[in-house]
C-alpha cells in the first residue's frame, strides 16, 4: 500500500514537473511538516498556499512524513533534493539529525530554513520562531489588561516551580507590567501541569484573593483547569481566564464565558511567513545573516538574531469571534 | 480510659487532622466555613474511594500501583463512550467492569504466575497509560467534546453535598459492611496477617488477593469518569503520580504495609488529612517552593506518630508465666 502509494506520487509528482518546465517554471518551495495529518500543520499549508497566491509564481509541495520520525523526514528530504526543489522550510523531528541531509540540499543550492521547531545553526540558513519570550510575556498580560479598563487585581497560574518557559514569559510579563497601570500581579501559583492541582490552586486564588479579576495561565492544561474551577464556582464574568491555550481544548470554555480570550501562534500565519521567507532568500533579494530583515509579507519584517533566528509575531488572540474556526485546527 | 483512647491510631488521627485544621483557620478562618470543609471534602472524595481499593489491596501483603492509570484509562474511556452518545448509566457500568478487568489482570499475574505485585503493577501502570496513548493517539477530549450531562453529575448537589461527595460516603459505606461482614473481607485480613495459618482455615491466598485487585480496580474506574466529568479533560497524563497519594493515604491512615491490618476509618482519614493539606497548602500563603517540602514532612510526622501509637508490645500468652517474672 504504502510502496503503491509512493510510487503513484513519485509519478504524479514528475508529471507535474514535466509540466512545470513546459511552463514559465514556478519557484517551487516544499513545505516539511513533523507529520501528515495534523490539523496544525494542514493550517500552516493553508498560509503557505495564501503566500504562494499573493506571490503568483510559486509552488507550494506540502509534504511529510507519516509519523514524527526524523528518519522520516530524512526520506522525504532527500526525494526532495532529487526532484531539485528551489527552497525547503522545514519544522524538524530532530534538531541535529537532520543537519547533515539539510547541509547536502544547502550544497545542491537548495534554499533551507526552519519555522515552528528549528534545525541546529549548521543545517539552515535561517530559523523562523512563531514568537519570542518578550513578545509572550507582554501578550500574556495585555490579555488581561484588554478586559480590566479600570485595573485589578491579577494572579498567574504556572506549570511547575522549574519550568524554563514559563519562568522566562513571567519574567518578560512583570518587566512590562508598568506599561499596564492599574494591573496588579497579587499572586504566582504552580500547579504543577496537573489538571487536579491546578483546579485546587485556582480554588486557593480564588478564596484568598475575592477581589482577583484575572487568572493568567501560559500552560495548556492549568489555563483549561483554571477555567472549569472559575467555572465551578460560579464566578465566569467576574474573573477572566487567560493565558496560553489551544484553541480545541479551549473552545467550551470560551463559550462559557470563563475566558474572554486567549493566545498562541497562529500556524496560517506562520506557513505563510515561512513561506514568504523561504522566497525571498530563495530569490535572492535577501540575504540570511544576523541584524537582516526579511520581507514576511502582510506580516511585516522578521530580524534576525546573532543565531539567524528570528521571531514573527506576538501570539494570535483567540475569543468568541474565530474559535470555532480554529478549533477544528488544533 | 484516656490511655486506651490514646492508643487508638483511629482517634489519634482524628486528633491529628483537628489540629491541623485548627492550625490552618488560624491564618485562614474561612477555611473552617461548612461550604469550603464540604469542598474540601468532595475534592479528596476520589483519595477516599481509591484509598479505600488501595486499602484492601494492601491489606493482603499486596500493593497496587496501577490506581491512578487505570483511573486515567477508564476516564479517557468514559469520554470517549460519551461522545459515541452511549447514556450515563451505560458509562458508569462499564468504567466499573473495565477498572475490574484491568484490576483482574494485576491479580491473574498475581496470583497464577506468583510475580510480585509491586512488579505486576509497575508493569501494568505503563500499559494502561500506553493503551489510552493508542486509543486516542495523544490527544485530548475537552470540555465542549463531553456532554452537559456527563459532566454535571458529580457536582449536582443533592441535600448540600455534591453527588461526587454522596457517592464516595456510599462507597465508604459500603466497604465498611463489606470488610466487616462478608467473609472475603475477613479473609483480606486472614490473608495478609498469617497466610499460613489462613491457608489451614480453608482460605485461598492467591483467590483473595485477586479479589481485592479486582475490588481496587472497580473503584478506581469509578473514579475514573469522576475525575474526568469533574475537570472536563481527558488526557493521558491525567492522575499522573496520585498512585503514591493513594498509597501515602493508606500509610498514614494506618494500613500496614506488611498487610493484615488497618481499618476503613483510618484509610477515610489519611485520605482525608492529606487531602486537607493539599487544600490548605494554596491558601495559606506559603511559598510554593515550601509546599512539598511541608506535605511530605507531614506525612513523615504523621506516620511517626502512628507507628508509635501503634507499637505493639509482646502478647502475653501465659499468664502465670507473666506472674513469676
Amino acid at each position: 500500500m504504502s510502496i503503491l502509494k509512493k510510487a503513484l506520487t513519485t509519478a504524479a509528482l514528475s508529471v507535474a514537473m514535466m509540466a512545470g518546465t513546459a511552463q514559465a517554471e514556478p519557484m517551487r518551495i516544499a513545505l516539511v511538516v513533523k507529520a501528515l495529518g495534523i490539523g496544525f500543520f494542514e493550517a500552516a499549508n493553508k498560509g503557505a498556499e495564501e503566500a504562494a497566491k499573493e506571490l503568483g509564481d510559486v509552488e507550494i509541495i506540502y509534504t511529510g512524513p507519516t509519523d514524527t520520525t526524523a528518519e522520516g523526514q530524512i526520506e522525504v528530504i532527500n526525494s526532495l533534493i532529487a526532484q531539485k526543489v528551489d527552497a525547503i522550510a522545514v519544522s524538524a523531528n530532530d534538531t541535529d539529525a537532520l543537519v547533515p541531509t539539510l547541509k547536502k540540499a544547502m550544497e545542491r543550492g537548495i534554499t533551507v530554513i526552519s519555522w515552528d521547531s528549528g534545525v541546529a545553526k549548521d543545517g539552515r540558513l535561517m530559523h523562523l520562531n512563531p514568537s519570542s519570550s518578550a513578545l509572550i510575556g507582554n501578550t500574556i498580560v495585555k490579555l488581561a489588561a484588554d478586559h480590566l479598563p479600570e485595573g485589578g487585581d491579577v494572579a498567574i497560574l504556572s506549570a511547575t516551580t522549574t519550568s524554563t518557559n514559563q519562568n522566562t514569559w513571567i519574567e518578560e510579563a512583570k518587566k512590562v507590567l508598568p506599561n499596564y497601570p492599574g494591573i496588579n500581579i497579587v499572586a504566582t501559583v504552580y500547579g504543577d501541569d496537573l489538571a487536579d492541582k491546578s483546579y485546587r490552586e485556582t480554588q486557593g486564588l480564588l478564596q484568598t484573593y475575592p477581589n482577583l479579576k484575572a487568572i493568567i495561565a501560559p500552560t495548556s492544561v492549568g489555563i483549561v483547569a483554571a477555567a472549569q474551577a472559575v467555572e465551578d464556582a460560579g464566578k465566569v464574568g467576574s474573573v477572566n481566564v487567560t493565558g496560553l491555550g489551544l484553541p480545541s481544548e479551549m473552545a467550551g470554555h470560551v463559550k462559557s464565558g470563563a475566558s474572554q480570550s486567549f493566545a498562541i501562534w497562529n500556524p496560517i500565519d506562520l506557513g505563510y511567513s515561512a513561506t514568504m521567507i523561504a522566497y525571498h532568500l530563495a530569490k535572492g533579494d535577501a540575504k540570511a545573516e544576523p541584524g537582516a530583515e526579511i520581507s514576511m509579507g502582510r506580516m511585516g519584517n522578521v530580524k534576525l538574531d546573532d543565531n539567524n533566528e528570528g521571531a514573527m509575531a506576538d501570539p494570535f488572540t483567540y475569543d468568541a469571534s474565530n474559535i470555532d474556526q480554529f478549533s477544528s485546527i488544533f | 480510659m484516656l490511655s486506651s483512647l490514646l492508643k487508638s491510631r483511629e482517634a489519634v488521627l482524628a486528633f491529628a487532622i483537628l489540629v491541623l485544621v485548627a492550625l490552618i483557620a488560624l491564618r485562614f478562618p474561612a477555611f473552617v466555613a461548612p461550604s469550603n470543609l464540604a469542598a474540601v471534602f468532595t475534592d479528596t472524595s476520589p483519595l477516599i474511594i481509591l484509598a479505600l481499593g488501595q486499602m484492601a489491596v494492601i491489606l493482603t501483603k499486596c500493593i497496587d500501583l496501577s490506581v491512578a492509570a487505570n483511573l486515567a484509562l477508564c476516564g479517557m474511556v468514559a469520554a470517549m463512550l460519551n461522545g459515541m452518545g452511549v447514556p450515563l448509566p451505560a458509562i458508569l457500568l462499564a468504567v466499573i467492569v473495565l477498572g475490574a478487568a484491568l484490576g483482574a489482570v494485576n491479580g491473574l499475574l498475581v496470583w497464577t504466575l506468583n510475580i510480585p505485585s509491586i512488579v505486576v503493577t509497575l508493569g501494568t501502570m505503563t500499559i494502561f497509560r500506553g493503551i489510552i496513548f493508542l486509543l486516542t493517539d495523544g490527544k485530548w477530549i475537552n470540555a465542549h467534546q463531553m456532554s452537559a450531562g456527563f459532566k454535571a453529575f458529580p457536582r449536582a448537589a443533592f441535600l448540600g453535598l455534591p453527588v461526587m461527595a454522596w457517592i464516595a460516603l456510599a462507597v465508604v459505606g459500603c466497604f465498611a459492611l463489606f470488610i466487616a461482614r462478608t467473609p472475603l473481607g475477613r479473609a483480606l485480613f486472614a490473608v495478609g496477617g498469617n497466610p499460613h495459618a489462613a491457608v489451614y482455615t480453608g482460605i485461598h491466598i492467591g483467590k483473595t488477593q485477586f479479589a481485592a485487585f479486582v475490588i481496587s480496580g472497580a473503584l478506581a474506574g469509578l473514579t475514573g469518569y469522576l475525575w474526568v466529568a469533574r475537570y472536563a479533560v481527558a488526557y493521558v497524563d491525567i492522575a499522573g503520580g496520585f498512585e503514591l497519594d493513594v498509597v501515602a493515604a493508606c500509610v498514614i491512615g494506618g494500613i500496614a504495609i506488611a498487610g493484615g491490618a488497618g481499618s476503613v476509618a483510618g484509610a477515610v482519614m489519611g485520605a482525608l488529612f492529606l487531602g486537607i493539606i493539599k487544600n490548605a497548602l494554596p491558601v495559606v500563603g506559603i511559598s510554593p517552593f515550601w509546599q512539598l517540602a511541608i506535605s511530605g514532612s507531614t506525612i513523615l510526622i504523621a506516620i511517626a506518630v502512628n507507628a508509635r501509637s501503634q507499637g505493639k508490645k509482646g502478647r502475653i500468652i501465659l499468664k502465670q508465666a507473666e506472674h513469676r517474672a
